[in-house]
């Protein structure tokens, strides 16, 4: 009997185990649920002001609407794997209600299907104002009329300047060359290889460039008038003679002049690593007083000035069980009140907003005249850095290929021919 | 009645063997639960989902057959990352094995101060695998510690991570400094029940050191010889913090070995049914390679029966 009992007990383990094991969620998300809503929104933002902001934001929210929503939590993923997290949520059958999305990932995002259409809601929304938004800030995320992502973060990349290292060499600095229209990248390696000589440290670093993520590459490129692949994402452009220049400009300022740090080579501007770096303006938090610095716009090209901004977006997963409610959080959290709070660290597509002093109430760092040229000037018919339904694939792809350029005596012809290679097929597919 | 008195103990002993018996599947219960769960499940879901295209953000799962497997067959990619693991599991596999084998002897002798070089050699078995790859990161990079040291000597270092040859050979060094010990503990156990009068009877015999080591000691280790190399084969092939760490497949595709290559297929590529087919594959490599080993095991494990 004793036995009996254990044998019982035993197998009885052995069936829950496997029912609880087997018994959960089927991945595809519920449409329906019984009771307030707990949300959860993935960003890739640890920085605890953010999500504190975010927090007292969502707080709000859910003590007005305790009948719909008991709750709602942001999971910080890392950046490196961001879009590979949210995606193993997916496929684990745990996805967010809502997520930071890339503008890497933004059409692959669009297009699947997976994304709620937020047009409805915001439109629909007393005091939303949806006509405030930014018709070129929208692009990325509309697909046939709807809207699949709020454009959260529109984030202009500039150029910041050790300027105590550039007066120690000798150089002129780059507002002075501004002011005198002489503001191009070939001004800019020439004083940031003259830098290095100088220092020992480093010219020009392009947004942490480790000749990984070639993406970053565009802030150079787009003002020699070259794109990695057409506008319909179809046909592959490395092999443009526009293309060809810059990529020819990149490496004779790594290997020739040695502006640029080469492959294998570690240098933090915010360290005062060195001389100038080309990234976004949420990086100003990164500096302290240990030396002098400006903002400036990016240089001008073989084709004049382009703005490159880098974007986030929003999204609400349709077949999330609480789709609904998400998506009037959203509008919420996006509202003008709160969109204006938010300014203080991601720079609005609203462009009753997009002022220096609304701006300059959360970047304290920065001066009215910075925040003008480089954040006010630099959104409105801004390039965005590449984006593609394929995009991961082709970044791979891309870079396995652009590795034979990151060498002293590369072909520059010849990797761009093996570069589309590469992509065409993914392009085509 | 005869009958009776003599059944009625077997009976009472075969029902007492049953109820041990049962008593002891009870026991064991759990685990084959457990194991089922996690461990046979997940394996029959991937072969599962290898037959399948799976596009997570459409939320689409269809029948594809052996379509993917088909795809393998012909995709370049995967033919590169077969390539890059044979690379990395031959060159792993000998400088491992050889290395940890020479320590194992050296460290033998009873001389002052071998248990400090033991628990030198043993201690980055213990360091984290990412921690530890992170600072070889940094040592390698082109201006990295390594380079710094060959310039004081006069030598310009190659860039380490960025050349195809010196990438694959970077990483094969890192995985051996980090396991070599785990070997050598191995070997060093095994040395230790070599016995000594079985040296002793060779030297006196006039066979020379290295006689001795190869006809006596290297026989009498040949056990553990094998089990090293099958956990080290094993190993190499599932090799993948270090490649996502320090090269990321590259350059090129020369460091993308199966389990980056499975990584990027599922995780990057969202290829979810393809990546499965991937590991099925790799599933049976390893299953074969380590049969194969097991089975020659009688030409060369010199105490097998």
């Amino acid at each position: 009997m004793k036995h009996r009992t254990l044998y019982g007990v035993a197998g009885l383990t052995a069936v829950a185990l496997t029912l609880t094991a087997c018994g959960g969620d089927d991945g595809g998300g519920d449409s329906t649920s019984d009771g307030p809503a707990d949300l959860r929104m993935t960003v890739w933002t640890a920085d605890e002001a953010q999500l504190a902001l975010f927090q007292e934001i969502a707080d709000a929210y859910v003590a007005d609407h305790a009948d719909t929503v008991s709750g709602i939590s942001f999971e910080t993923l890392p950046f490196e794997d961001y879009t590979t997290g949210i995606t193993t949520q997916i496929a684990g059958g745990n996805p967010p209600d809502l997520a930071w999305i890339f503008e890497s990932s933004a059409p692959e995002f669009v297009a699947s299907g997976a994304l709620l259409d937020l047009r409805p809601v915001l439109e629909e929304t007393d005091g939303y104002d949806a006509g405030d938004l930014e018709p070129d800030a929208l692009r990325l995320w509309e697909n046939d009329g709807g809207l699949y992502a709020y454009p959260f973060s529109n984030s202009p990349f500039g150029v910041f300047v050790n300027t105590d290292q550039l007066t120690a060499a000798g150089q002129p600095l780059p507002a002075d060359l501004i002011a005198a229209g002489d503001w191009t990248w070939d001004r800019a390696a020439e004083i940031a290889a003259a830098t290095a000589q100088a220092s020992g440290k480093a010219g020009l670093v392009v947004r942490d460039f480790d000749f990984a993520l070639w993406e970053n590459l565009g802030t150079i490129w787009s003002s020699f008038g070259a794109e990695p692949w057409s506008e319909d994402g179809s046909t592959c452009e490395f092999t443009s003679p526009a293309m060809i220049d810059a990529l020819t400009w990149i490496h004779d300022q790594i290997f020739t002049t040695g502006a640029l740090p080469g492959p294998g080579t570690t240098a933090d501007f915010f360290a005062g690593d060195a001389a100038l770096t080309v990234t976004q303006i949420s990086r100003a938090s990164a500096l302290d007083d240990s030396f002098g610095w400006d903002l400036v716009p990016l240089p001008d090209g073989p084709e004049g000035h382009v703005n490159v901004i880098g974007q986030a977006g929003i999204g609400v997963f349709a077949d999330g069980p609480n789709a609904d409610v998400a998506a009037d959080f959203l509008a919420y959290f996006t509202n003008p009140e709160n969109a204006e709070r938010l300014a203080a660290y991601f720079p609005p597509p609203r462009t009753s907003l997009l002022t220096a002093e609304t701006l300059q109430g959360a970047n304290a760092k920065l001066t009215t005249e910075q925040l003008q040229a480089v954040v006010i000037d630099g959104i409105p018919g801004a390039v965005t850095k590449p984006a593609h339904a394929n995009f991961a694939q082709l970044q791979a792809a891309i870079r396995a290929e652009l590795d034979a350029l990151w060498t002293a005596d590369a072909d520059v012809s010849a990797v761009a021919e093996s570069v589309c290679a590469a992509a065409e097929p993914l392009l085509a597919g | 009645m005869t009958t009776a008195t003599i059944g009625t103990p077997r009976r009472q002993r075969r029902l007492s063997r049953r109820e041990d018996v049962l008593t002891g599947y009870a026991f064991v219960l759990p685990q084959l639960v457990g194991s089922l769960l996690f461990v046979i499940g997940p394996l029959v879901a991937v072969v599962w989902y290898s037959l399948h295209d799976w596009n997570v953000l459409a939320n689409s799962f269809t029948y594809a057959g052996t379509d993917n497997y088909e795809r393998l067959a012909t995709d370049p990619g995967f033919h590169d990352a077969m390539r890059a693991s044979g690379i990395f599991s031959a060159g792993l596999v000998v400088l491992n094995v050889g290395l940890a084998l020479a320590l194992a002897v050296m460290l033998n002798q009873r001389l002052p101060g071998t248990a400090t070089f033991r628990a030198f050699f043993f201690s980055p078995v213990v360091v984290s695998l990412v921690a530890w790859t992170i600072v070889w990161g940094f040592l390698l990079q082109a201006d990295g510690g390594i380079n710094g040291f060959l310039s004081q000597l006069g030598i310009d270092g190659p860039n380490w991570l960025r050349e195809g040859p010196t990438a694959m050979l970077s990483v094969i060094v890192v995985q051996v400094f980090k396991n070599v010990g785990l070997n050598m503990v191995l070997f060093l156990a095994a040395l230790q029940g070599v016995p000594r009068e079985v040296r002793e009877a060779a030297t006196m015999d006039g066979a020379s050191p290295w006689r001795s080591f190869w006809s006596v000691t290297v026989p009498l280790i040949s056990g553990t010889i094998l089990l090293v190399s099958i956990l080290t084969v094993v190993g190499s092939l599932q090799v993948f913090a270090q490649i996502a760490v320090l090269t990321q497949g590259g350059p090129g595709t020369s460091t993308t070995v199966i389990v980056y290559y499975l990584y990027q297929q599922a995780f990057q590529f969202q290829e979810f049914g393809y990546a499965s087919a991937v590991s099925v594959v790799l599933f049976v490599i390893v299953a074969i390679l380590t049969f194969v080993q097991w089975q020659t095991r009688r030409r060369w494990v010199f105490h097998e029966v």
